[in-house]
């Protein structure tokens, strides 16, 4: 029997030298830590969502009662149709707003690059810090929009922003978009620009008029990579929490709660970690349906694009 | 990688009237830069109105300020925690980026050029882990960084952010080492180097702007990360600049919209100036994140 650090060191050089080996050693970091932190606190969710637990207290199993209180509790079901209104309307707005400003950006400008790059600042800085400003912009006195239409006589009285229900709901989805619309210009802008100019011009030729060339040329050669930009919109408005959080907090009762907003609200303020942890479940369905969506997205660009 | 496509970029728009252009560029193209710009515009603005001057539309202009003020900023630094949490946010940030890094270049590298058997499923894995929002891990998170220990302090922070950062910064480096030709490193290998040599000496040094665009990317997202920092931090000397701003500086039921908006725009500073830098390393990391 050979001694044993002699065999250490072969199994060292063993492992080194062989690819899958050295694959599993490179893994290593990144793995320890997605499985530790990532993969593990998502199972420790779905359990907690099946306890009782509170903080301070690891709870105990009692199976789908969580899941039945919340069908019958209003204001989870109020927090799901919030969520869904959010992501339909904020996504629409960005999506068109988004790709008319790459639509814009696209064109032959002076100083396109400066353009570009002022454009990206909302999206640059941090979401918590801009939505204070919108806080201050909404302020239900000394609102500066309600101050400019009140000085040009369209209103008569300061607008309530975030007090009203669907005052709050409109403001911060307007909030939402003004924060979304630059990722989705720049990611549309780059996908516009590989789109070779001589297809217009051919189109053109052909006596396409702009708007067919929009139609027949532009989009569909821009759908991968929308169904991509979107799909990412889609899964960060879904799950939104700063902007509601720093705005109303989810109110004016309840109205702008979010189902991210209502599920720390239960379980770090209120305390039921359980309660809390079966909302948070209760998105994956959505976010698997938007993942799927991704999933097929890129696969029908690589069929478009040939073998890989 | 997208294919570069060396085209005229003047295309169709030279066929169309100046006046015309006016009204379908030029309009619209403004309308955007003032709605996307005036948030930062009324930050600034508010930051340096002397509080005489900040409601009182009636006698002041709002859209200006006359006599400009440094109160709001001297009382953040002096008399807040603002100082501290400036510097819990930069050592947080500037951790977790760098813990990130180290672990992605190792996997980034292992999948996409040792191609160890799996190699393809452990692509598709970081994919989806980048796709798992915090929203919905916070609550199990804060349960394990209470039974760790580490409740309440920067290191809660600086061990959940990679969680996000990781799977990114893979992801975003997979695309990077793609674009190396595998020609070079054929030929290191054929010369005697081994794989730790080949990774350092060739694939790091050319990959250089792939690691600053995930670098500063990371450095960003940690600097604006909300949700773990509110959970898992409670003492005000441990908060982060957008939890410490939002939680210490409003309070009760009149705003210090001076202080506050100083607050906002300090925190917002130095990932602004960062992004002044390197504009065209966070365009390709946000692109690239996307395209591939």
């Amino acid at each position: 029997m050979p001694p044993v650090p002699e065999r250490k060191a072969s199994f060292w050089s063993r492992l080194s030298e062989s690819r899958n080996g050295l694959g599993f050693l490179f893994m290593l970091p990144a793995a320890v830590f997605l499985l530790f932190f990532l993969t593990y606190p998502l199972g420790l969710g779905v359990w907690l969502g099946f306890t009782d637990a509170r903080i301070g207290d690891s709870g105990e199993w009692i199976g789908l009662e969580n899941y039945i209180w919340l069908m019958d509790d209003p204001v989870f079901w109020l927090s799901v149709f919030n969520t869904v209104f959010y992501t339909f309307i904020a996504s629409v707005l960005k999506f068109g707003l988004g790709l008319w400003l790459a639509l814009l950006l696209n064109r032959h400008l002076p100083f396109k690059n400066l353009f570009r790059a002022i454009i990206l600042l909302p999206w640059v800085v941090p979401t918590v810090l801009s939505a204070l400003a919108f806080w201050w912009i909404f302020d239900s006195q000394f609102s500066i929009i309600s101050w400019v239409l009140m000085k040009w006589g369209i209103i008569s009285q300061p607008i309530n922003f975030l007090g009203d229900p669907w005052n709050a709901r409109a403001s911060v989805i307007a909030a939402n978009v003004w924060r979304g619309i630059p990722f989705v210009a720049i990611s549309l802008l780059a996908g516009l620009q590989t789109i070779p100019q001589s297809l217009n011009e051919a189109a053109a030729i052909d006596g396409a008029t702009p708007w067919q060339r929009f139609t027949k040329v532009t989009l569909p050669l821009l759908t991968p990579i929308i169904a991509v930009v979107m799909t990412f919109s889609v899964l960060f408005t879904f799950t939104d929490f700063q902007l509601i959080y720093v705005l109303t907090r989810g109110g004016p009762v309840n109205a702008t709660h979010l189902m991210a907003t209502l599920s720390f609200q239960r379980a770090i303020p209120g305390g039921q970690l359980g309660e809390g942890a079966a909302i948070a479940v209760a998105m994956i369905p959505f976010l698997l349906a938007a993942i799927l969506f991704s999933f097929f997205g890129l696969q029908r660009r690589k069929w478009q694009q040939g073998a890989d | 990688m997208s294919k570069t496509v060396t085209d005229d970029h003047e295309g169709m728009d030279q066929f169309e009237s100046r006046r015309r252009k006016i009204f379908v560029v030029w309009l619209p193209l403004l309308v955007f830069l003032f709605v996307l710009l005036f948030p930062f515009y009324w930050m600034a603005i508010t930051a340096v109105k002397p509080n005489a001057q900040l409601t009182d539309y009636a006698n002041h202009s709002p859209f200006w300020v006359v006599g400009p003020t440094l109160d709001h900023i001297k009382y953040l630094l002096f008399e807040t925690s603002y100082p501290g949490w400036l510097w819990n946010t930069l050592v947080v940030a500037v951790c977790s980026t760098f813990l990130s890094l180290f672990a992605s270049v190792f996997a980034a590298y292992a999948i996409e050029r040792l191609r160890f058997r799996g190699a393809r499923l452990t692509g598709l894995l970081i994919f989806l882990a980048y796709l798992v929002p915090p929203s919905i891990l916070f609550i199990p998170l804060s349960v394990i960084v209470f039974q760790m220990g580490i409740f309440d302090s920067k290191l809660a922070l600086i061990l959940t952010y990679p969680t996000f950062l990781i799977p990114f910064c893979t992801w975003l480096l997979m695309g990077y080492f793609r674009s190396i030709p595998y020609e070079l490193e054929e030929s290191a290998l054929v010369d005697g180097a081994t794989r730790w040599q080949i990774l350092t000496k060739i694939v790091l040094p050319l990959a250089v702007p792939g690691l600053i665009s995930a670098g500063i990317f990371a450095f960003t997202l940690s600097w604006n990360e909300f949700i773990y920092a509110l959970t898992f931090i409670s003492s005000s000397e441990n908060k982060t600049i957008p939890v410490g701003v939002l939680t210490e500086l409003v309070r009760g039921d009149v705003y210090e919209w001076g202080a506050l908006m100083s607050g906002a725009l300090l925190g917002s500073l130095p990932v602004v100036i960062l992004y002044s830098f390197f504009v065209d390393y966070y365009v390709s990391s946000m692109t690239g994140a996307v395209k591939e």
